[in-house]
């Protein structure tokens, strides 16, 4: 289910549910509609969030709540599950990481081997700053011939 | 003075970061894995051969066994299929195999039954992971995905991509000649 269909999934389930077609869904809401999404929006808040945080390693620049890899799908049930189980963030993110390591996150978290990924930003802001301020500090020194 | 070794520093950094990123023999897809040197996670899932009994890798303590994720529908695992008949011939360990239903359909089974009769089974056993989530547990993202575990339980080593007989002879064999020392 990509994002787009997800999307459109949404607008056909507020249409259907509308029209009364869900009518004979089981009273005791269920964790998950008939979409695969959590019923609570709170905790489908929270998996949207914490599902666009996590990489699809089959595609590996998309999130798993944008990629239609199969995959990906499964990974979003873990999450949805794990949700409802009543887990925190850490713990989804940590079930994440100790089966697929840190790359699964997209923003590594701060610690002293990812200073460089973090740092590099500033440290580039630094150099072309230092770079810049030479060259018009030099040019500005220069004779201003007609 | 610094006119002319900044430049030059610049250009050692460059050779340096492109020594390391435009390696070819650095496949740039394949992650580590955090599950080496942990306890391999444990299943219990149907057998593909014999839907009665199961596989389970808990029966395995105490002996040094590779573990092969792979699927019908995926076509490297048909390209390394050859050479995981030769390993088995070899009797060096016992090759478990974990049949991934990437879509979790039921057909995967008798698509593997089928292909495993056709082609020859290198597996002493292959499990069934319909839902996905043994896979997931050894953190695989896409098979063929090769696995060592040595005889106390821990995951060794993990290859990405279709084994062969080089990576077999020249990453697999050397460490489970040491798994047997050690245990």
């Amino acid at each position: 289910m990509s994002c787009g269909s997800r999307a459109n999934l949404l607008a056909v389930t507020l249409i259907f549910s509308a029209s009364g077609a869900f009518a004979e869904a089981p009273l005791p809401a269920p964790a998950v509609d008939a979409h695969g999404q959590l019923t609570d929006p709170a905790l489908e808040m929270r998996f949207e969030r914490i599902a666009k945080e996590l990489r699809c390693l089959v595609c590996q620049n998309e999130s798993i709540a944008d990629s239609n890899a199969d995959l990906a799908g499964d990974l979003r049930r873990q999450v949805r599950e794990m949700l409802v189980a009543g887990k925190s963030d850490e713990t989804i993110f940590k079930f994440m990481t100790d089966r697929y390591g840190e790359f699964v996150r997209f923003a590594p978290p701060l610690e002293a081997k990812t200073l460089l990924i973090w740092g590099a930003p500033f440290i580039m802001l630094i150099l072309g700053g230092a770079i810049i301020f030479r060259i018009v500090r030099q040019r500005s020194r220069m004779p201003i011939d007609e | 003075m610094w006119k002319f070794l900044l430049p030059f520093a610049a250009f050692v950094a460059l050779v340096v970061l492109f020594a390391f990123g435009l390696n070819p023999n650095r496949d740039i897809h394949a992650l580590p894995s955090p599950l080496i040197g942990k306890p391999a996670p444990q299943f219990a899932l149907a057998n593909v051969i014999d839907p009665s009994s199961v596989v389970s890798n808990s029966a395995l303590k105490g002996q040094v066994y590779v573990l092969n994720v792979w699927g019908t529908w995926c076509v490297e695992c048909r390209a390394e299929h050859e050479v995981l008949l030769e390993i088995s011939r070899q009797h060096a360990v016992p090759i478990i195999g974990i049949d991934w239903s990437i879509d979790h359909k039921p057909d995967e089974r008798d698509k593997a039954k089928q292909w495993l009769a056709r082609l020859g089974n290198p597996y002493t056993q292959v499990a069934f992971d319909q839902d996905g989530r043994t896979v997931i547990d050894w953190g695989v993202y896409a098979a063929p995905e090769t696995f060592l575990v040595d005889a106390q339980g821990k995951v060794i080593f993990k290859f990405i991509s279709p084994m062969t007989q080089e990576v077999w002879e020249k990453e697999f064999l050397p460490r489970i000649a040491a798994a047997g020392k050690g245990a």
